[in-house]
């Protein structure tokens, strides 16, 4: 058993970085797509909310058809759902069960590990976003406004969502993420403008939850979306504001285990 | 084997808040297989892990295949493979998914097919990590370590919690892996694990190296071996120390129970039977103990029990 037969002689050597990344994001993608509660939160829920609300008349929308106020709302919730309370779950378990320290030790690079995860939220976004439109223009919604303003809100969005999600999970424990991020979740659902209108919190409560990322992206995306606005630039102000904000944190205090 | 040290570890310290996990501690190992051995909490893990590039020395210098395991992670990760205690998978990713995965991160991997069928992982079939056996995983970790063909492999113990076949299973890899010129540092408290496979012992205990050697050269030095006999009680001992050479001991452990300690060799061996002879002694179950690495290990770390 024991003789040299040279299968293990050692040929060292990190992959392309390209290579690594794509895998490393390809790795991720699978698993948020394998795991039941993820799919829950990230397209279930936004699904339901999106034709529950347009086709019964639960919550007074304002003007219009109810869908044009909700598509927009819920494609906000899609953004949050996934850059920050699935991103926050999964990488606070990964953090938790030694995923990160083993991949530290592997040749891809931290930052390379970072951009896999960004590739990954990416790319269940643009599916997420694909499925809602559907079911929104077949629920008769008629967008407005330009794609261009629409991509750089949903961009800034995922930034200001990917930095506060991984500055939970680099900071608490595991448990803790969970409970806390589907609190959050819950919370910015209701007093986020996502299906609920901001003005029903009064004047001073418009005030302080239009300062939200998710009351941002919202009313971003409707001010575009529902009524043909230029480029928002005050709520892209406020998501730029939470990206730098909430990166940077994430950058100073993530522990990686 | 003995050349260039592939770990090389200086008066290293690293403390946690008040506690110091490791106070000054020197290693050095070349080619082949070093067995870092002892206690609970000895300081075995935060060594191994500081030569991984997971913990900056508080002072003191590690220099691992030459480079600096933190200025230098990126030069030096993808020339070592890493076994860590526990986890390190995802818990929903498939074995051969997961081995597949960082064989992508590699330039030159192994045949990820022919490694699955080695360490018997083929079983595992479609099962999600975290439903493996404890087992399974702990022989996932050792396959994700040694994939990427690495010219140095660090295993934090690689046995804990193994049946007898993948413990044996994992010593044959071991060895195949000196065959082929692969670096290994193990941790390990199991000491016939570190007489079987290692080339050199480091034993830590409270931080530092208290020995170091081969497991021949380990056990040669500190306690001799040990011959027992067991003859009717009241023997006259003082009388079988004035037979024994020079720097015996001779000693009746309980009624009937008698205990030699010497250089134990085939002289000693007719000197005590004859003195039995003489003395119209039937010694009964006479046995002769080799001096083990358990033996050493006891002495220099205690025999009390510490968690």
């Amino acid at each position: 058993m024991t003789t040299a037969s040279g299968t293990y002689a050692p040929r060292p050597g990190a992959a392309p970085l390209p290579r690594m990344i794509a895998a490393q994001a390809a790795l991720e993608t699978r698993m948020l797509l394998r795991n039941g509660e993820q799919l829950l939160l990230t397209v279930v829920i936004p699904t339901l909310l999106l034709v529950l609300f347009s086709s019964v008349d639960i919550v007074d929308t304002g003007k219009g058809k109810a869908v044009d106020f909700l598509a927009p709302g819920v494609l906000a919730l899609a953004v949050m759902s996934t850059a920050f309370t699935g991103q926050a779950i999964a990488t606070g378990f990964e953090r938790r069960y030694g995923v990160l320290k083993r991949l530290a030790a592997s040749p891809l690079p931290r930052w390379g590990l970072m951009t896999a995860k960004t590739v990954s939220v990416l790319v269940t976004e643009v599916f997420q976003v694909v499925l809602l439109t559907v079911i929104a223009l077949a629920l008769g919604w008629s967008p407005h406004g330009g794609p261009v303003a629409v991509l750089l809100l949903l961009v800034l969005g995922t930034a200001a969502f990917s930095g506060l999600g991984l500055l939970m999970a680099g900071t608490l424990k595991a448990e803790a993420t969970l409970a806390a991020a589907n609190l959050v979740f819950l919370l910015l659902l209701v007093g986020g403008g996502v299906v609920v209108p901001l003005d029903r919190f009064g004047p001073a409560g418009q005030h302080v939850l239009g300062l939200l990322p998710i009351s941002a992206l919202s009313d971003g995306l409707r001010a575009v979306l529902q009524h043909g606005a230029g480029t928002p630039w005050g709520d892209l102000g406020i998501l730029a504001v939470w990206a730098v904000v909430g990166l940077a944190a994430a950058g100073r205090f993530f522990r990686w285990e | 084997m003995r050349s260039e040290p592939v770990v090389q570890v200086q008066a290293l310290v690293k403390r946690y808040g008040t506690k110091t996990a490791v106070d000054g501690l020197d290693l050095e190992a070349g080619a082949g297989v070093t067995a870092v051995l002892g206690p609970n909490g000895a300081g075995k893990t935060t060594t191994v892990e500081t030569c991984e590039g997971y913990r900056k020395p508080d002072s003191g210098t590690v220099r691992v295949l030459g480079l600096d395991p933190v200025r230098q992670s990126a030069e030096l990760r993808p020339r070592i493979g890493v076994m860590l205690q526990s986890g390190g998978v995802y818990s929903g990713a498939r074995a051969d998914e997961m081995l597949r995965h960082v064989a992508r991160l590699h330039a030159h991997p192994l045949d990820v097919d022919a490694l699955i069928e080695r360490l018997g992982l083929g079983s595992c079939g479609r099962t999600s990590y975290r439903r493996l056996s404890g087992g399974q995983q702990q022989r996932l970790a050792l396959a994700m370590a040694v994939v990427g063909r690495p010219e140095l492999v660090f295993l934090d113990e690689p046995t804990a919690g193994l049946d007898p076949q993948a413990r044996r299973a994992t010593w044959d890899l071991v060895r195949d892996l000196r065959a082929d010129g692969v670096s290994v540092i193990l941790t390990t408290h199991h000491m016939d694990e570190a007489e079987e496979l290692a080339d050199d012992v480091a034993i830590i205990d409270g931080g530092k190296v208290i020995a170091h050697g081969s497991p021949e050269e380990l056990c040669k030095g500190g306690a001799e071996n040990t011959l027992r006999f067991s003859g009717r009680p009241g023997l006259d001992v003082g009388s079988l120390l004035n037979a024994l050479p020079d720097g015996c001991t001779a000693a009746e452990l309980t009624p009937g129970a008698y205990r030699v300690v010497g250089k134990v060799d085939p002289q000693l061996l007719a000197t005590v039977t004859s003195w039995c002879a003489q003395h119209g002694v039937m010694p009964d179950r006479i046995s002769v103990e080799r001096h083990t690495l358990e033996d050493v290990f006891l002495e220099l770390t205690g025999k009390e029990l510490r968690s």
